[in-house]
């Protein structure tokens, strides 16, 4: 039976379609996955679905009534439930009193709990298994305890449909399991769930149906198998067909044996969650590496970890120095230049203020050369020189932030997702602008990518990366017979 | 709740209460003037920490549900002759009914935006008193016909009763499921929602219940005066040192408000001999306290602040 039913649902978010049109419909105790690259719009369409973004077209009917705008207290009431990405429980509360909060009538008219409200808790808790820590305080608890906190919460109160977004982030594999397991009980019981997760692998054997975005589009619907084996899933994921990479770009940059960058990281910790282990890499002089892997497995961390924005057990050596202790400024004047995933341009500023603000550390003549090699290297934006930042595409913002890096004069660039939600003919460029940089300057680059088409393009060697740890490396003429597809 | 409702620590509690209330019979007039403003000031703290720290909104016009209480019950004795027992409830309406007009609008907006708005209230306000000076005396001040008592004893137990009777509600309502679901609020308003609270409705409520204590608080404050003038109950420095006293005695608590009130008057008592020096040193020591204690003077107390299970 057909509880949740979605058509064309569209979020425009300024410049930036979110959402387009999407349509897909739950069953009672059927568990529905959304999957889709970061950015794809699918955490988007969860907040859609909860209310807690209203749409701007489209129906969403709930038990056969519209819900699409209402607000989210109403939404909630009606029987439906989500359970966030990141959670916030009160701190100063045991967990008992976090569960109980859940179940407490929305009227101001209380001064007292009643039993009832406590056995239910009770039962909520014993559910997924926090019996244990009922009345200890929830920073006590281990990360994977926290999230079984947020699912208690959002079963307590019985909800028909219930949202998931990113449910195993940050878990352990043993972990991934048991909450498997118990969103499998749920659905046992007539429960029927959304789970949003970039990990496909994670849930094709626990989901009954996939619905696969990009762009905010819907690209795909079906069982795990039929949707892992799409053509255009896997392109959206990988890049075009790794058979299809020709032989290609010429390699044939200047490669020192001069160490400059050596990682050796024991372990990085997020609060309770392990985001990365056991990370041994190296980068030489001239050199092209790529790690790639897929959205959450830890590829962004690790370049924070680099430039010590968080913390990190273990020794990165850069030059044969320590980077321990160090701050972000004094890493990046040392020589290494960030482009960051989400870009962090200066919006309001206009295309050469960013340019001449990355080149703060230039003199004045120095700077004027350097921009015109960054003009040189991408035309596009010599063209719009005195547009501000936040007026240009996608891929002419990718530009931007390459430029600004390079503005650094950088011995060491880190590049995280540059492809990310661009056009195949965007990233074309880029690529072009990449093999003109190595061939001319012999700059270093570390490459952060899940679209593998790329990495492989462009490396000399690459480095895999699944949860946290290092799965495979290697030269990256050897990555797609030895790994190649098994990654979805 | 499964809380126990009396452990050692409110008996520590009640027993500083019970002390203080024998003060009159130990310390000199003047020291129970300085109580009596303490205690004034110690309830503004309070009703303005159950909107910050509880509902986590950045109130900056704490002053202006104080003045509309102070300036209703004043107004209302002058002019309209009404007996003092007449005029605080009055004033504690006029606070409240403003409070209501400002936090519909105001609550439309998120972060810093709700506290712009707030702020632009008080300065509405003393505009409003100012343009009015023929009514509400301007600077200077509004005189009263009337005062609680020229006892200061008496005045004494008016301020400390009235300061016991709000920490006793407050403390009711905050460890009440009401109190629960704004607290929520206050941490992370989608995911309350989520829950299915409409959390304005909650938001709403505690700033009624803080209109309600200011405007009472501020009533009583001129009837103690015998004046109502913008410099103690409207002026921007009065929000300052309502603000400094919650967060040196400790946020999310309601004997931490009470602590910082204290401190603060007390403190600026002692400084007296040192003239205009004497608010630079509070604001120091204010920001030695915030270095060495950041959660407050509660957070001292260590285990006060986690509640037994």
């Amino acid at each position: 039976m057909t509880i949740l039913e979605i058509s064309k649902i569209s979020k425009r978010f300024g410049g930036l379609q979110a959402v387009d049109q999407i349509s897909f419909s739950v069953a009672q105790g059927e568990v529905v996955g959304l999957i889709g690259p970061n950015g794809s719009g699918k955490s988007t369409t969860l907040s859609l679905i909860m209310g807690v973004v209203r749409p701007d077209t489209g129906s969403i009917k709930f038990h056969g009534h519209e819900i699409a705008g209402h607000p989210t207290h109403a939404i909630a009431k009606r029987g439906m439930a989500m359970v966030f990405q990141h959670s916030r429980p009160l701190h100063r509360q045991t967990v008992l009193e976090n569960i109980k909060l859940a179940l407490l009538p929305d009227t101001i008219f209380q001064l007292f709990t009643g039993r009832q409200i406590e056995e239910k808790a009770r039962s909520a808790a014993r559910r997924v298994g926090l019996e244990g820590v009922l009345d200890q305080r929830p920073d006590s608890l281990p990360f994977a305890d926290l999230r079984r906190l947020e699912l208690a919460k959002a079963l307590a109160a019985d909800p028909a449909v219930l949202l998931l977004d990113e449910p195993f982030a940050g878990l352990a594999p043993s972990e991934t399991r048991e909450f498997s397991e118990l969103i499998v009980s749920m659905r046992d019981a007539g429960q029927a769930i959304v789970l949003v997760d970039h990990n496909v692998k994670a849930v094709s054997g626990l989901v009954d149906r996939i619905v696969a975005m990009d762009a905010g589009q819907k690209i795909a619907e079906g069982t795990p198998e039929q949707v892992t084996s799409d053509e255009k899933v896997r392109e959206v994921y990988f890049g075009k067909s790794l058979d299809t990479v020709e032989e290609t770009r010429d390699r044939s940059h200047q490669i020192s044996d001069h160490r400059l960058l050596n990682v050796d990281i024991k372990s990085v910790h997020y609060g309770q969650a392990e985001a990365l282990r056991n990370i041994q890499l190296h980068v030489d002089e001239g050199e092209f590496v790529s790690v790639v892997g897929l959205n959450g497995s830890g590829k962004t961390t690790l370049f924070n970890s680099l430039l010590g924005f968080v913390e990190y057990r273990g020794d990165i050596q850069w030059d044969g120095q320590t980077l321990r202790g160090k701050k972000p400024a004094d890493i990046a004047t040392g020589g290494i230049a960030l482009c960051p995933e989400t870009r962090e341009l200066f919006t309001h500023m206009s295309v050469l203020e960013n340019l001449e603000l990355g080149g703060h550390a230039l003199d004045n003549v120095d700077r004027r050369a350097q921009i015109d090699r960054v003009f040189e290297l991408f035309p596009r934006l010599r063209e719009r020189a005195k547009q501000s930042a936040f007026t240009l595409s996608g891929g002419e913002q990718q530009m931007l932030t390459i430029g600004r890096a390079l503005m650094q004069k950088p011995r060491l660039l880190l590049l995280d997702e540059p492809t990310l939600g661009l056009a195949p003919l965007i990233i074309e460029s880029i690529s072009d602008a990449l093999d003109k940089l190595q061939h001319e300057s012999g700059l270093t680059v570390l490459l952060a990518e899940q679209n593998l088409t790329f990495a492989v393009q462009h490396s000399d060697r690459i480095y895999l990366i699944e949860t946290g740890s290092l799965q495979w490396n290697g030269a990256a003429d050897r990555f797609s017979e030895e790994v190649g597809a098994d990654i979805l | 709740m499964t809380r126990t409702w009396f452990d050692w620590k409110t008996g520590v509690v009640v027993l500083a209460f019970a002390a203080t209330a024998c003060l009159p019979w130990f310390v000199s007039g003047y020291w129970l003037g300085v109580l009596t403003i303490s205690s004034y000031v110690a309830v503004y703290a309070m009703a303005w920490d159950l909107l910050f720290g509880y509902g986590g909104e950045v109130n900056f016009g704490p002053t202006f549900l104080i003045g509309l209480g102070a300036y209703g019950a004043g107004m209302c004795n002058t002019y309209l002759g009404w007996p003092v027992w007449v005029c605080i409830p009055v004033g504690t309406l006029a606070a409240v009914i403003g409070g209501l007009a400002l936090v519909g609008p105001a609550l439309r907006l998120k972060g810093p935006y709700f506290g712009l708005v707030t702020l632009v209230a008080v300065l509405l306000l003393s505009q409003v008193i100012n343009m009015f000076a023929g009514y509400t005396g301007g600077e200077i001040g509004l005189a009263l016909m009337d005062i609680l008592t020229i006892s200061s004893t008496g005045n004494f137990y008016y301020a400390f009763g009235l300061m016991t009777l709000t920490a006793l509600v407050l403390r009711i309502l905050v460890r009440s499921p009401l109190g629960l679901i704004l607290e929520a609020s206050g941490q992370d308003s989608t995911a309350t929602e989520a829950l299915g609270f409409s959390v304005t409705k909650f938001k709403i409520l505690a700033f009624v219940v803080s209109a309600f204590f200011s405007g009472l608080a501020g009533a009583m404050t001129v009837f103690y005066f015998g004046t109502a003038s913008p410099g103690t109950v409207v002026a921007v420095a009065v929000t300052i040192q309502i603000i400094i006293a919650t967060i040196i005695g400790g946020r999310r608590s309601i004997i931490g408000s009470i602590l910082g009130a204290v401190f603060l008057i007390v403190a600026g008592e002692f400084l007296r001999p040192v003239g205009q020096l004497s608010s630079t040193l509070v604001a120091v020591l204010a920001l030695i306290v915030l270095v060495f204690a950041p959660n407050g003077f509660i957070s001292v107390f260590g285990a006060r602040r986690e509640r037994k299970a």
